[in-house]
């Protein structure tokens, strides 16, 4: 061991050694039963279901999940009196014949096993000590002070591993071959195969300290962010579309690459946690920060139609819930959405105190619209060093045109005041009579405008009459109007304010004449609705749909959605002047049959001009510059100039070339800015009202209101006399007396390190989950963490450095039969890949791997037709081209609803939801996607591309060589006879056979070796296949 | 060419490795075997070449083998196929009573005036037990209408598609759940040697929006992955990866996976690890899956009788050749078949939308319980039909609304009491009132017939013993039992 050989750090071990043993050095006595350990998990399992702190479920008032409830007394007697067992009633009820006394009751299905009422027995004949559940207790200090030195940490930590595996007659296994050690931290630390390099510098360095510069080398590559954020990703469900219903993409990935930077940079996960719950609320937070607050963003949203805002609002803040106390707390605080936590301290009361943390957040229920439009909430753009430097150059160039737009000359005001001139006058008209065909009321209003009231009917046609119009009308206007009455004020009664006008005709009749159409032309309007435009023929929601008959659908017509609430004018050339003789009347039809929820129009008035055509040329004048221009000049207003000119200058032939300079450098900007990622943020605005929910009933609005809190059972110090925020959030979190987030954080780094958690569930630690095995090493571990500042690395350091982890994860005889599950650690773990490893590991053998940090999300090859069932819109995935399609596995586009299906037959989880731990299961579709999948097929030719350029001529070195890329070891003799077997049937067969070589050296975007004979390659590409394909590639041991 | 629904022993195996034209040699082949006598401790990990489930024996005498679920996604019109309101028909464009909407969930009709929707298609009392079904199913009505056993009293819990289908398939509207079909080859394991336990097939109709289906509805959430649902693709290859590299023919792939096996046989007598014997059973797995699958999907060889029946001649992704190939991996021992149908978000046009959606799935769904009939599978097979939620008695123009108070699904077939009725909502066909039912009652029900006692059946996941059929009370709905 390296660090032996240096005799100052022995002596300084020794030292700490003798002061660790004297701290630590109680008693291990087999018989002592310990409450936590041994008694808790036959209470919670058999128990707590009707006597725990779920009220609706408690039967006969009585609680066995408490101190006060266990040593308390029912009825007739003491539940448990300590050292008494024959007169404590629990062991009575669990020993009484069958019949009602007996306990659990048959009803609950559950049986007690002999053994365990034993232990019951000798707990409280021992004097039933209690204990509070362990994860919730302050972490236990085991040495007098905080270990200054990373080594002693380490010796620390082996110490105890070797004192818990001497109780069970156990020992550490040998320690792992060299070259298996620095594959297995090569994996553990940075997810990629021992790297050629970083071997060549291990042989370099001095023997004791080659293993330390190492682990140090990993630390400090770039790509140990990437494996950490690939664990940190899941907990925090980071994806990269959206999740509900058409599960549209977003832009997320600066969130991502924020996480691995911090990683990389050994931020302290205090402060980590703070930036993501609560960065926007830091003082003038960076931008870092406010990506980093994209944390609480990360959750699913929806934009399906009909869905109820407060629905999904509801459905977001309890999936906060479960996040936050999933990522930190590793407790299971969403069971108690709906009903008190059966088994664990928590109450609804605690839920919705806890989502109350979240209710600041600016969001949507429903993001309506946002599958045309994208706007999926507060967002913020990243662009890299050299974007924003285009950015700021094209913005200065924008800002210079802009001066010389925005600057008066003689000229242009002479020009302006020509144009105010020609400007046309309108006058209103009243309509003699109005009526509504499908029960809407029609009246006018004070100023004369016509508004609807009463039913609200889907389709609506209205026909209003004139009797008096001034002669030689050359067009009409339509002016529609807000109104206060109408929803979300109008102009159209629609739910958000919109109509649809989708013919408007024009008759004169006089007497019993029969009607004359009037030919109206060259429609113009102030605005028409571009969103939601889908389907229309027009592409928009455009006047011309008004007029055309209905000959692209009865349902276009024109629309302004984005303007409800503004005034809006359409105007009508009439084809010939339009003179009314007397008693001819004219008629206003206006259809508006769009249907879907009251398109019709609220509130609007008809005007008349007599104006020279062609009216529509100069654009339509909105109502307040119409207004201006009535207004003689001196009597203008700064605004009513000021929007005089600015229209004035966006019209005038006189500045049409800076105009359309501004407008291509605009679109080039544009162009760019689309280039630039942007990440989700969040926003904190005023607080929603968060109620109680009774069984998670969102349309219940009786509950008690609550304010922001952490769980009762939790809370210590807790700042007072005032609301608290997220930040309080984060900080009691991360702060001194909270004992579970450091015990949750280094239980998972643990199980990255060894395949499995010193406390086995890394999403439960509440009395459900498993105790640790080892619940002095997480305490230290968990302080030791604590102490130096949060500091990640060295957590990691501590670990890897000790001699349990550098054992050899092969099982002695001795190990396989006292601890099948290892859980006392006389061996390393040994187990698959995860998912992005798997595919990472081939790409770096084969040398294909583009090892870039960061950016967009990519898109390697998948089957067609994968997203078929994706719709609104519907997409097809497109593959990537050159390098995106070799990149590491964690920067694959995940499409929540339909992951990649290699990652996903792996085991990666679709981060829908919070996931602590990933299954690792041995699959068929595993075979096929290592056999199959095209990515795997291209690795391995590409690993026999560099085998037949870089080895020696002969088989065996060529498969010594390949093996060396692919398990850092040659190939046994029994080995390579298989394969050579392999490549000889292959010879034969390719050679017969070159188009089916050709055929398999295509596979792939990357064009094969030219130089290669092709039987030759596609012989050794399948042994190269068979190479990728073994069990040996894909583990780490 | 039909397969025996399992491979009992070693020497059927053997005889239909050597029916593919290269069986693996019989070195390995002797190898393969000895292995299955092996066994390992976790029940996720295979310790036979097929896994037997959890539930050894049986909490209840079992019914069932398998289930197909035909899935009217999108949301089908209980009013309009299987629940005949005359009442509603006489309320026609009559403003909905407030009484019965007051206070109600409602989807894309929120804030707008609520009126009556008549039925929009005649019914008729079919076969000797007098089902009222409406006109639009003659084949299901003429054919089958004394084996269905329908309720008219469901209700569920979301009103939105995704939510409600994810609530359908996995018993709560929040992702990360299995689906039934992952919880059947966890508790009961599989029957099939050659093929997934649970499969997935989709067909999209012409009829309604095609509403996005995800794959979470027939993922495994937190059980492990090899409890999956896999998806055979119309188009493609029918499993993903499950075609050979462009190349590399069927005997030199062999070769690979013998290669592989070898090298992984020889760590394993390193190492002992029975993860890697795991792996090696996968890889024969997968092999065999590569000839099986196109072979499945392969349905020349049916007679034409029953090309006829269908009015398929299979291949085209249509619904009535995935009930062809339902049968199909049913008689191979597939235990959980669900079949999608995108077809039936009928926001508007109900009458013509409903009519023509029926007439995509009518005579499929009549021929495969005809089919299952005359094989004699139909005794031991579930068959469920029915969708998320049901649609709205109010008129959405000319259509209706998602709708979740009230709505029908029917089970044929393994100890459902055929020619029943059960259940009713009230006159106007919003809420369920008689006898109703939750889609967690209706998995309890499914979950009896194959043999297992819903509130035994637990995995547990971050610390709570987790059912299918979630924590409210639910119940088995015993009159529906034959």
């Amino acid at each position: 061991m390296p660090l032996a050989q240096n005799a100052i750090v022995r002596r300084l071990l020794a030292l700490i050694i003798l002061l660790f043993v004297a701290v630590t050095g109680r008693a291990q006595d087999g018989n002592v039963i310990e409450f936590n350990r041994d008694i808790l998990p036959i209470l919670a399992d058999n128990c707590f279901s009707c006597h725990g702190s779920d009220r609706q479920q408690r039967k006969a008032g009585l609680r066995l999940d408490t101190r006060t409830g266990l040593f308390g007394a029912t009825k007739h007697a003491t539940v448990i009196v300590p050292r008494d067992p024959d007169n404590s009633e629990l062991l009575r009820r669990i020993t009484a014949a069958t019949g009602d006394e007996h306990m659990p009751p048959a009803a609950a299905k559950k049986t007690l096993q002999p053994n365990q009422v034993r232990l019951l027995r000798q707990w409280i004949l021992q004097g039933a000590k209690y204990e509070g559940h362990w994860a919730f207790q302050p972490i236990r200090s085991f040495t007098a002070q905080p270990t200054t030195d990373r080594a002693a940490s380490t010796e620390i930590l082996d110490q105890l591993v070797e004192k818990s595996l001497l109780a069970q007659q156990l020992t550490t296994s040998p320690k792992a071959d060299t070259i298996t050690l620095l594959r297995r931290a090569s994996f553990d630390l940075i997810g990629l195969p021992l790297s050629e390099a970083f071997a060549a510098a291990f042989a370099g360095f001095p023997p004791a300290f080659a293993y330390e510069r190492f682990v140090d080398q990993l630390l400090a590559s770039p790509h140990f962010g990437e494996r950490i954020a690939i664990w940190w990703l899941d907990l925090v469900r980071y994806a990269d579309t959206v999740g509900y219903h058409g599960d549209q993409p977003i832009s997320v990935s600066p969130y991502r690459d924020h996480v691995i930077a911090a990683f990389n940079e050994n931020q302290p996960f205090d402060q980590f946690t703070v930036e993501q719950l609560a960065g926007d609320l830091l003082p003038s937070p960076t931008i870092k920060q406010r990506i980093a607050s994209g944390y609480n963003r990360l959750g699913m949203m929806s934009a399906e139609g009909g869905v109820q805002d407060k629905e999904y609002l509801s459905k977001y803040l309890a999936e906060r819930v479960r996040n936050a106390a999933g990522t930190w707390l590793g407790i299971t605080l969403g069971c108690a959405e709906c009903h008190d936590h059966k088994f664990d301290p928590f109450t609804t009361r605690d839920f919705y105190r806890f989502a109350a943390f979240f209710s600041d957040i600016k969001e949507r229920g429903l993001y309506s619209g946002a599958n045309d439009d994208g706007n999926w909430g507060p967002s913020v753009k990243v662009p890299t060093t050299a974007q924003s430097e285009q950015l700021a150059e094209q913005d200065r160039a924008i800002e210079e045109q802009q001066r010389v737009l925005d600057t008066s000359t003689p000229s242009l005001a002479a020009a302006q005041a020509a144009w105010e001139q020609a400007q046309v006058t309108w006058t209103d008209i009243a309509p003699a009579s109005m009526r509504a065909k499908n029960g809407t009321q029609l009246s006018l209003r004070a100023d004369g405008a016509i508004l609807a009231s009463g039913s609200r009917p889907d389709t609506e046609v209205y026909e209003l009459s004139f009797c008096n119009l001034p002669a030689g009308v050359t067009a009409f206007r339509l002016t529609v109007l807000p109104d206060d009455s109408l929803p979300n004020h109008g102009p159209g009664r629609a739910d958000n304010g919109n109509f649809v006008l989708t013919e408007l005709l024009v008759t004169t009749r006089n007497g019993a004449e029969k009607a004359q159409s009037i030919t109206l032309q060259n429609p113009v309007a102030s605005f028409e609705q571009t969103g939601s435009a889908g389907g229309n023929p027009y592409g928009k929601w455009a006047i011309a749909a008004a007029l055309d008959g209905d000959a692209k659908g009865k349902t276009f017509g024109w629309a302004v959605m984005a303007q409800a609430g503004k005034p809006n004018v359409a105007i009508f050339e009439t084809a010939a002047d339009l003179t009314l003789t007397p008693g001819t009347t004219l008629s206003f039809t206006l259809e508006q049959q769009h249907g879907g929820g009251s398109h019709t129009l609220g509130c609007f008035r008809i005007a008349v001009t007599k104006a020279q055509r062609p009216i529509a040329n100069a654009g339509v004048l909105s109502l307040e510059l119409a207004a201006a221009i009535a207004t003689k000049d001196h009597l203008r207003t700064a605004a009513e100039h000021n929007a005089l000119a600015t229209h004035f200058r966006s019209i005038t032939p006189l500045l049409e070339p800076t105009r359309e300079r501004i407008k291509s450098q605009a679109q080039q900007r544009k162009l760019l800015l689309a280039q630039v990622p942007s990440s989700p943020v969040t926003e904190a605005v005023a607080r929603r009202t968060v109620r109680v929910l009774r069984r998670g009933n969102w349309m219940d609005e009786t509950g008690e209101i609550v304010t922001a809190a952490m769980p009762a059972v939790l809370a210590t110090n807790a700042p007072e006399g005032r609301v608290l925020t997220r930040l309080d959030l984060a900080n009691w979190l991360i702060s001194a007396d909270n004992p579970i987030t450091a015990r949750v954080f280094v239980n998972r780094i643990w199980k990255l390190c060894f395949g499995r958690g010193l406390a086995r569930k890394l999403d439960d630690i509440g009395t459900q989950g498993e105790a640790p095995t080892h619940p002095e090493l997480l305490d230290f571990l968990a302080a030791d963490f604590r102490d130096h500042g949060f500091d990640v690395k060295r957590l990691i350091k501590t670990i890897v450095m000790s001699r349990t982890y550098r054992q050899s994860s092969i099982e002695s005889r001795a190990a396989r039969e006292r601890d099948p599950d290892n859980r006392w650690l006389a061996r390393q773990g040994r187990f698959r890949l995860d998912a992005e490893l798997v595919r990472d590991n081939a790409l770096a053998i084969s040398g294909l791997l583009v090892s870039t940090i960061g950016g967009r999300s990519v898109f390697p090859y998948q089957p067609k037709g994968y997203w078929s069932y994706l719709n609104f819109p519907t997409r097809e995935w497109q593959d990537g081209t050159e390098d995106s399609l070799y990149r590491r596995g964690l920067y694959t586009h995940w499409q929540r609803q339909y992951l990649h299906p290699s990652l996903l037959a792996f085991d990666a989880p679709t981060r829908e939801e919070c996931t602590a731990e990933r299954a690792h299961s041995n699959t068929p579709l595993q075979s096929l996607v290592l056999l199959n999948d095209p990515s795997y097929v291209e690795a391995a030719r590409a690993l026999a591309e560099i085998v037949l350029q870089q080895s020696g001529p002969s088989p065996r070195q060529r498969l010594d060589f390949a093996f060396g890329r692919a398990l850092s070891r040659p190939a046994t003799d029994a080995e390579s006879a298989v394969l050579e077997a392999l490549l000889r049937n292959n010879l034969a067969q390719y050679t017969n056979n070159p188009e089916a070589a050709a055929a398999l050296l295509h596979i792939g975007a990357r064009k094969p070796a030219a130089d290669l004979d092709a039987t030759l390659l596609s012989a050794w590409t399948n042994v190269c296949r068979a190479i990728l394909n073994l069990h040996e590639v894909i583990t780490r041991n | 060419m039909t397969f025996p629904s399992s491979f009992p022993n070693g020497i059927a195996r053997r005889s239909f490795l050597k029916g593919t034209g290269f069986g693996l040699g019989s070195m390995a082949l002797s190898a393969l075997l000895a292995k299955n006598q092996r066994a390992s401790q976790d029940p996720g990990k295979q310790s036979q070449m097929r896994f037997c489930g959890v539930i050894k024996p049986r909490h209840i005498t079992p019914r069932a083998k398998r289930v197909i679920w035909l899935y009217m996604a999108g949301g089908m019109t209980h009013l309009d196929t299987f629940d005949h309101k005359p009442k509603l028909a006489e309320l026609n464009g009559k403003p909905m009573p407030e009484s019965v909407t007051k206070g109600q969930q409602i989807a894309q009709l929120q804030g707008q005036p609520l009126h009556c929707f008549g039925p929009q298609h005649a019914f008729r009392q079919w076969g000797k037990s007098g089902q009222s079904i409406a006109e639009i199913w003659p084949h299901l009505g003429t054919m089958c209408a004394d084996d269905l056993c329908i309720v008219r009293s469901l209700h569920t819990d979301a009103i939105n598609h995704d939510p409600a289908h994810t609530f359908m398939n996995t018993g709560t509207m929040n992702a990360g759940r299995p689906a039934m079909g992952s919880w059947l080859q966890y508790g009961l394991g599989s029957e099939c040697d050659n093929l997934p336990g649970f499969v997935v097939l989709v067909s999209t109709g012409n009829f309604g929006q095609k509403q996005p289906i995800a794959a979470r509805q027939w993922h495994s959430g937190f059980l492990p992955g090899q409890y999956q649902g896999v998806e055979f693709r119309s188009t493609g290859a029918p499993v993903l990866y499950v075609g050979n590299p462009n190349g590399v023919s069927t005997a030199q792939q062999h070769d690979v996976v013998s290669a592989v096996r070898s090298l992984n046989e020889l760590a394993d007598q390193r190492l002992a690890d029975p993860e890697i014997q795991t792996r090696v059973r996968q890889y024969e797995l997968a092999f065999r899956m590569q000839t099986s699958v196109p072979d499945l999907m392969d349905v020349s060889g049916e007679p034409s009788h029953v090309l006829d029946l269908y009015g398929t001649k299979g291949g085209d992704g249509s619904f009535a050749a995935n009930c062809l190939l339902a049968r199909r991996l049913a008689e191979r021992g597939v235990r959980f078949i669900q079949l999608y149908h995108r077809d039936w978000d009928h926001h508007g046009a109900v009458k013509e939308h409903s009519a023509g959606s029926a007439k995509e799935v009518d005579r499929g769904v009549a021929a495969l319980i005809t089919d299952l009939k005359q094989r004699g599978m139909l005794d031991d097979t579930i068959v469920v039909f029915g969708s998320e939620f049901g649609r709205t008695p109010m008129a959405q123009g000319d259509g209706r609304d998602h709708h979740l108070a009230g709505f029908t699904m029917w089970f044929a077939g393994g100890g459902f009491k055929p020619g029943f009725s059960y259940g009713a909502t009230d006159e106007l066909g919003y809420h369920a009132v008689e006898n109703p039912c939750s889609v967690h009652d209706v998995h309890a029900t499914l979950l009896h017939l194959l043999g297992i006692d819903h509130q035994r059946f637990t995995y547990k996941y971050q610390g709570l013993d987790s059912k299918l059929t979630g924590v409210e009370e639910s119940v088995v709905v015993r009159e529906l039992l034959a």
